[in-house]
């Protein structure tokens, strides 16, 4: 069976099953990394939300032979030491809004509100509502204004 | 409408024969402090209503007040633990999926224990079948049933701790006060908690008293705080079903008929697919064929590869159309109106919607030959361990059944569908599995609100309103989970004819106009179709509120009356008028909009809470189409504001999360989101096609107002805003287009999607993830 090598959570990991098989999979089945969710496979809810080498992505939707060995791959469970923290600055707002309801989409809507906001910062300005309205990210406990005064509120202190 | 006779009154009424705040429980034998409550039957009082409206069953004794009643007897059986290390731990007998019960729970605990809320641990019952009909979460009826002996267990853990010091120093218990997990003297000796906690255990069973705060004492509830697991929630920690860990039990998929519970009929190519990677086993089940593999991934790769002939569902030959022919078939007739009277008639249409969480219906099986160990969300795990028993032919007490926090119900964990699924995949591989279904299984084939019409006519004469028929014709919803035991075992004490089904009994329980329109008559008809149905948020109530205030609103206008205005004249309940006059103040109701800009309002009482919604909608052109790929746009609901009366607050925090969710829900339900039935199956398959509201559909003003406490206990909250901020949104939309809405969501009539294909019934998943980072 073929063998896969990458970088997760500033830890290389080398794993080994099938070239198709998705990324998602890998982590939460292989991996027992569970922090990024399943909650539509097909790219769409985002739940699974992950950062590659800073940027956001679907691991639901990339088969872990296109992961390379250098890839730097960031769950929700890596967020902190990216800034050498207990807690990111988003995981920090997000408290203090008391954002989650049931707090499945939880890990992907941060991982997403924190590539926005980088985003936001390489175009050259601050996080906007229109930025905020091209999240995708579902929550089916509707908490979205909550998630809204979080991204602000984390971008501030990011 | 008879009134509830020998009804008994409760701990919350002015009569009765316990006093407000004292309340029964008892010290059991146990290594350390542990308390259980007993206390008297529980009921709410009846309260008046006002005429001329005669009152309905609903504001008399209410679907809760049953619910509290059937759980009275075994309330004596859930206890309060102080351990060694100073901690306190209660097993709550309900299920967390975001509601925020957990979080409720310890603060009762908190304030009555005089105990930091960090240091209690909540955690979820098994299956406790002693406990009857306590043990079931739904109708948003866990804090008005657990209010009062939690903290009963609480105060009497408390008092114990208090006495065991004083026995200890030798001074008297008067001396003596509490704070922080702590017991201090005034001459400053201190004691923590977990020192007391084995002196304090008792080696027999004692009755014991226990005298409660007063409201005014309380420094913890009523205050706002953040979840008790909302670390756990933002680190990716907390756990859900298919992220434990249990031995062997690999991950298993099924691959499902193209209509609604179809059969089997023969697997053309097992040996095949059982020889694909990572692929461990296949079971033919009752409606599918099951997969078990070492990941996910591959379960679907094998789903898909297998060629199965499938024999049609129950409902194959349904779609949207002739079901919705059935309804108006079935739609009884209405009452002639009194003589010389104007009519106002309206009949309105509420499309198919999915219950479906975000987390997609799952369990982990532990199947042998004499046992067996599940776990699951289930919000009624009672009556999903006896019915597993009676599947797998095991006794009841040999299925163990654990309670997993869920990631969102919305109704949907009330069934235990996917438990009793796995339980049959285990007994039959022989092997522990960790089920999930798909997203497309859980649109496709989980369980939905089924599509109703509502028609409703009220007669007026000058500006006195004579009549108010509404008649709700809904195909037949699910309620096999137990809350017909509770309906059976508390019939003869219910305040409605015996003779009703249980839908019928739940409607009558849970719906009452608010308004003085002089004979008022709500009355369910259901269509028996065998769609795998169950309730949805707030059940009845959203469409049937939606119908009554589109219909005040024309009655308003057609007596030359402004919406708020109109509806406090009318109203009967003093709390109602008071959130509404709250929400138009607070709103600005009436302020200068531009024209396809408008302002709509809706009220709602259920669950003893109350609440108005006053919302603002854009439907200019330029809002409407503004482009988003792959989602719905259309109006949007620009400014929210939920005003809630909750009778006692327990946690202002979290009843604010759960009106912003109710309206989530709302927006979803007016606008977007719903099921198109075709030959069978919901053409819906991932959240791209079931469009709920979506973070450009999100208000961009949201507020909560928080009433003051208006009563002595809590009302239930986690529905009580989806009815009224959906009819605030419909009543907006209106306005703002000058054409009243009659059929729900306003969208259904476009398909704004290409469906996946029916076969196979899991799409595969995309691969080009990477071309689309940001």
């Amino acid at each position: 069976m073929p063998t896969h090598t990458f970088q997760l959570n500033g830890k290389q990991v080398t794993v080994e099953t099938e070239d198709d098989v998705r990324l998602l999979w890998v982590l939460r089945d292989l991996l027992g990394v569970t922090g990024p969710k399943y909650g539509c496979g097909l790219g769409v809810c985002q739940a699974c939300t992950s950062h590659i080498n800073g940027r956001a992505f679907n691991p639901c939707s990339v088969p872990v032979s296109k992961i390379k060995p250098t890839d730097e791959i960031t769950t929700i469970e890596g967020l902190p030491a990216t800034v050498g923290r207990e807690l990111h600055p988003m995981q920090e707002a997000w408290l203090d809004h008391d954002v989650a309801q049931c707090g499945f989409c939880q890990p992907g809507q941060i991982m997403t509100a924190v590539a926005k906001v980088w985003q936001a910062w390489e175009a050259g300005r601050e996080i906007t509502d229109a930025d905020l309205d091209e999240i995708r990210n579902v929550c089916r406990c509707g908490t979205y204004s909550r998630i809204r005064d979080a991204i602000k509120d984390g971008a501030k202190r990011m | 409408m008879a009134e509830p006779s020998g009804s008994p009154s409760g701990p919350d009424g002015a009569s009765g024969g316990l006093d407000r705040r004292h309340f029964l429980g008892y010290l059991v034998a146990a290594p350390t402090l542990a308390v259980v409550v007993q206390y008297g039957p529980a009921a709410a009082r009846p309260q008046a209503a006002a005429a001329p409206s005669p009152p309905q069953p609903e504001e008399i004794f209410d679907l809760g007040d049953m619910q509290n009643l059937a759980a009275a007897p075994t309330s004596g059986l859930i206890s309060v633990q102080v351990r060694p290390d100073g901690t306190a731990a209660f097993a709550v007998p309900r299920a967390e999926v975001g509601q925020g019960m957990t979080t409720a729970v310890a603060m009762m605990i908190a304030e009555e224990l005089d105990l930091p809320l960090d240091k209690i641990h909540v955690t979820l019952a098994d299956a406790r079948p002693e406990l009857l009909m306590n043990q079931l979460t739904g109708g948003s009826n866990s804090m008005r049933s657990i209010y009062l002996p939690v903290r009963t267990a609480a105060a009497i853990a408390r008092q114990r701790l208090v006495a065991t010091a004083a026995r200890q120093w030798g001074v008297p218990a008067a001396e003596l006060t509490t704070g922080n997990g702590t017991v201090k003297h005034t001459g400053g000796r201190t004691a923590t908690y977990g020192a007391l906690a084995e002196a304090a255990a008792s080696s027999k069973t004692i009755k014991v008293e226990a005298q409660l705060k007063s409201p005014s004492e309380f420094t913890v509830l009523g205050t706002p705080q953040g979840r008790i697991d909302a670390y756990d929630s933002v680190t990716g920690r907390k756990k859900f079903g298919t992220d434990l860990r249990v031995p062997g039990a690999k991950p298993t998929m099924v691959r499902r008929p193209p209509t609604i519970n179809g059969t089997v009929v023969a697997v053309r190519n097992a040996d095949a697919v059982r020889k694909m990677p990572g692929v461990t086993d296949i079971a033919v089940i009752q409606h599918g064929v099951a997969v078990r593999a070492e990941t996910f991934g591959q379960c679907v790769d094998a789903i898909r590869a297998l060629d199965v002939e499938w024999s049609p569902g129950p409902v194959a030959r349904e779609s949207d159309r002739t079901v919705l022919a059935k309804l108006k078939k079935a739609m009884p007739p209405m009452a002639l109106p009194p003589l010389l009277a104007k009519t106002i008639d309206e009949e309105f249409t509420f499309a198919f919607a999915s219950n479906s969480p975000l987390e997609p219906d799952n369990a982990i099986a532990d199947v042998r030959s004499d046992r067996a160990e599940i776990w699951s969300c289930l919000k009624v795990p009672i009556v999903a361990q006896e019915d597993i028993a009676r599947r797998l032919g095991l006794p009841r007490d040999a299925v163990t059944v654990h309670v997993v926090e869920g990631g969102g119900s919305f109704g949907r964990h009330l069934f235990h569908d996917a438990a009793a699924e796995a339980a049959e995949i285990s007994q039959k591989m022989g092997k522990p599995v960790k089920l999930s279904w798909s997203r497309t299984d859980n649109f496709r084939q989980g369980r939905t609100h089924p599509m109703c019409v509502s028609r409703v006519r009220v007669a007026y004469l000058g500006s006195n309103v004579l009549a108010y028929e509404q008649r709700h014709t809904s195909t037949e919803t699910d309620f096999g989970h137990g809350l017909g035991e509770m309906i059976s075992a508390t019939a003869a004490r219910l305040p409605v004819a015996g003779n009703q089904s249980i839908a019928q009994t739940i409607f009558a329980l849970t719906q009452s106009s608010p308004y003085n329109f002089g004979v008022t008559t709500q009355l369910l008809n259901e269509v028996p179709l065998k769609f795998s149905t169950g309730s949805m948020r707030n059940i009845y109530s959203p469409n049937v509120v939606c119908a009554q205030e589109l219909v005040v609103d024309r009655l308003a206008a057609a007596m030359d009356k402004d919406p708020v205005e109109f509806r406090r004249k009318y109203l009967k309940d003093e709390r109602l008028r008071a959130v509404l006059d709250r929400a138009a103040e607070a709103g600005q109701w009436g302020r200068p909009l531009p024209k396809g800009v408008a302002q709509g309002v809706g009220v709602h009482a259920e669950y003893r809470g109350a609440v108005a919604a006053l919302v603002e909608i854009d439907c200019r052109p330029e809002t409407v189409n503004r482009p988003i790929e792959d989602g719905v746009t259309g109006p949007r609901v620009s400014k929210a504001l939920i005003v809630v009366d909750a009778g006692l607050v327990i946690n202002p925090r979290g009843l604010e999360a759960q009106m912003i969710g109710g309206m989530s829900d709302a927006i979803a339900l007016a606008l977007t989101s719903s099921l198109h039935i075709k030959d069978g199956l919901p053409l819906e398959g991932s959240w791209d096609d079931y469009f709920y509201t979506r973070q450009w559909n999100t208000p961009l003003d949201m507020r909560v107002i928080v009433m003051p406490n208006t009563g002595n206990t809590p009302s239930g909250a986690g529905e009580l805003a989806v009815a009224p901020a959906f009819a605030a949104v419909a009543c907006a939309y209106a306005r703002a287009t000058g054409t009243m809405p009659t059929s729900f969501p306003i969208n259904h009539g476009t398909l704004g999607f290409e469906p996946f294909p029916v076969e196979p019934s899991t799409p595969q998943s995309p691969t080009d993830g990477l071309d689309h980072t940001f």
